[in-house]
């Protein structure tokens, strides 16, 4: 990471890629690893994939319709992830790698309400908390659990399945096709960047980054040889008959585990959501050591 | 069996850019002949091989592939009995994994899931990489690539086979393998290559592209041993018919 300057050279912005190198690889691996989760056999993995788009969609919902200041009453939810992980046999580090990387993003969103909102609105013994961390926080856990939640649908289900999932509950299918071919050609794209920044790394003498002119050229470069390499990959799927729609393999199987997953995960929400669960067991742990 | 005929007449293409690639190209392959492309870069074996099976359609001229003539309508036929296996696998295979990519052709088909299921079984069985099914292809060796990609197309059923340059890249073993597999095909085969010892093995029947015309078209053994052909079109003797060299005799 430590850019060397030689005399002489002109100095440009500099954009830091090495040892980006392997921190790209790992990027690539990290998707591939979720998509090999989901080959995986366990009783998440064998739901049919439409239940798990269902129950996730109820999740999310119960999780975003709580008010702006609620923090314990999401508490509970931590619950549905937490048993997906385990039941499902998920390596919780792949999970938590993802969470960090959209993290800046989360934070970004809520760093300026304690800021903007300094009303108190709770006291915790001696500490007064104002609204502005209150939501900040909220903002935080609500975080966790919704991209929680998606990372392990897909953990769960893998791409392709989850796309025909999507199409068999009515989204169009030009959509799904659209979806399927996005998340081909990133692979397609990200291996021709590969490459061409092997290339320029093996003959540039810069110890460290990457001037901002050899980035924009990179770029435009990418751009056409990505396009020329879809074009081949599509004259390829041409032949193999593609009509511009992608058919899954599987029929999936709609059994009455998958109606219990989806009762019991819904009844659950509701109960997180109106029954007050946290504040329930707290009182009656009271009422036990009294 | 009218079927399995490929038939080529006065070929005409010409790329948008202005490059005349091809330039009256006339052949026809019977049923179960294999027959070798060759010719130097540029000679238009890759254009001639993309109008088989339509992903080229002619400027000028006709292809005809059995009792259909290569035009949008027939489409979906000819390229269910054409199958083509591309230059690079990467470009062919595309799927997260071996079975789905082998699955892609017959479910495009519209074959139904559990015979489509059965293709990708016999097919990666005849290509001797059923235990590759389960693995990814970017995970795959060169030649088990290849060998996937061409499992791909079997899975179609095709009655042609159209091979662009299929030993590139392959280290000497996996080549032996592939061409006793190919060897193994019943199939009407066209392969076009730069690997003229590959064809003298493969193939009994040669046409030879120069600047996108037939310059010759005759049995292989005769071809690739006339000197004066293959210099004028930029080629060379086959490497086993060259003089050792140790002793250069």
């Amino acid at each position: 990471m430590n850019h060397v300057k030689h005399k002489g050279h002109e100095e440009h912005a500099v954009l830091v890629v090495n040892p980006g190198m392997a921190q790209f690889e790992s990027a690539l691996n990290d998707i591939r690893a979720l998509e090999r989760l989901a080959a995986r056999d366990s009783p998440v993995q064998r739901l049919d994939p439409r239940a798990m788009v269902i129950v996730t969609a109820a999740f999310l919902i119960t999780v975003v319709s709580f008010p702006k200041y609620e923090i314990a009453g999401l508490v509970p939810l931590v619950l549905y992830p937490a048993i997906l992980v385990a039941v499902g046999n998920l390596p919780l580090r792949v999970l938590v790698r993802y969470l960090l990387l959209a993290a800046p993003f989360a934070v970004l969103v809520g760093l300026f309400n304690p800021l903007l909102d300094r009303a108190i609105t709770a006291r915790l013994g001696a500490l007064a908390v104002s609204g502005g961390w209150l939501s900040f926080l909220s903002i935080l856990a609500r975080f966790l659990l919704t991209v929680s939640a998606a990372l392990l649908l897909l953990a769960a289900t893998g791409y392709s399945a989850l796309c025909s999932a999507l199409g068999r509950l009515g989204m169009p299918r030009l959509l799904t096709t659209q979806f399927l071919l996005l998340y081909r050609f990133i692979f397609i794209v990200a291996d021709e960047a590969q490459r061409m920044v092997r290339a320029y790394v093996l003959r540039s003498r810069r110890a460290g980054g990457m001037p901002l002119r050899v980035w924009s050229s990179l770029t435009g470069n990418l751009l056409l040889r990505a396009y020329d390499r879809g074009l081949r990959v599509h004259t390829a799927m041409l032949s193999r008959g593609f009509d511009g729609f992608m058919r899954s393999r599987h029929t999936p199987h709609w059994s009455w585990l998958d109606s219990g997953f989806v009762l019991a995960c819904a009844g659950f929400f509701l109960l997180a959501r109106f029954g007050h669960p946290a504040e329930l067991l707290g009182r009656w742990v009271l009422q036990v050591l009294r | 069996m009218s079927h399995h005929i490929v038939e080529v007449s006065g070929l005409e293409y010409r790329y948008p850019n202005g490059t005349h690639a091809l330039q009256g190209v006339s052949f026809r392959i019977e049923h179960g002949e294999s027959v070798g492309i060759i010719g130097a870069n540029g000679a238009g074996k890759s254009t001639l091989l993309l109008h088989l099976n339509g992903c080229l359609l002619a400027t000028q001229g006709t292809v005809r592939v059995g009792d259909f003539p290569v035009t949008r309508a027939t489409l979906p036929e000819i390229r269910r009995s054409v199958g083509m296996v591309f230059q690079d696998p990467n470009d062919q295979l595309f799927m997260p994994t071996v079975q789905e990519d082998v699955a892609f052709g017959p479910l495009n088909m519209r074959l139904p899931p559990e015979e489509a299921e059965a293709r990708v079984q016999q097919s990666l069985a005849a290509v001797n990489a059923a235990h590759l099914a389960a693995r990814p292809p970017y995970e795959l060796s060169g030649g088990e690539k290849r060998a996937a990609a061409i499992a791909a197309v079997l899975a179609m059923s095709p009655d042609i086979l159209v091979l662009d340059e299929p030993t590139s890249g392959l280290d000497p073993h996996a080549r032996r393998k592939l061409i006793a597999l190919l060897r193994g095909f019943k199939h009407t085969k066209i392969i076009a290559a730069h690997d003229l010892d590959m064809i003298m093995d493969l193939c009994t029947r040669s046409i030879v592209l120069h600047d996108g015309c037939v310059e010759a078209d005759g049995p292989t053994a005769a071809l690739l041993t006339d000197q004066q052909l293959l210099v004028r079109t930029g080629l060379e003797l086959p490497l086993r018919l060259q003089g050792c060299p140790v002793c250069a005799r």
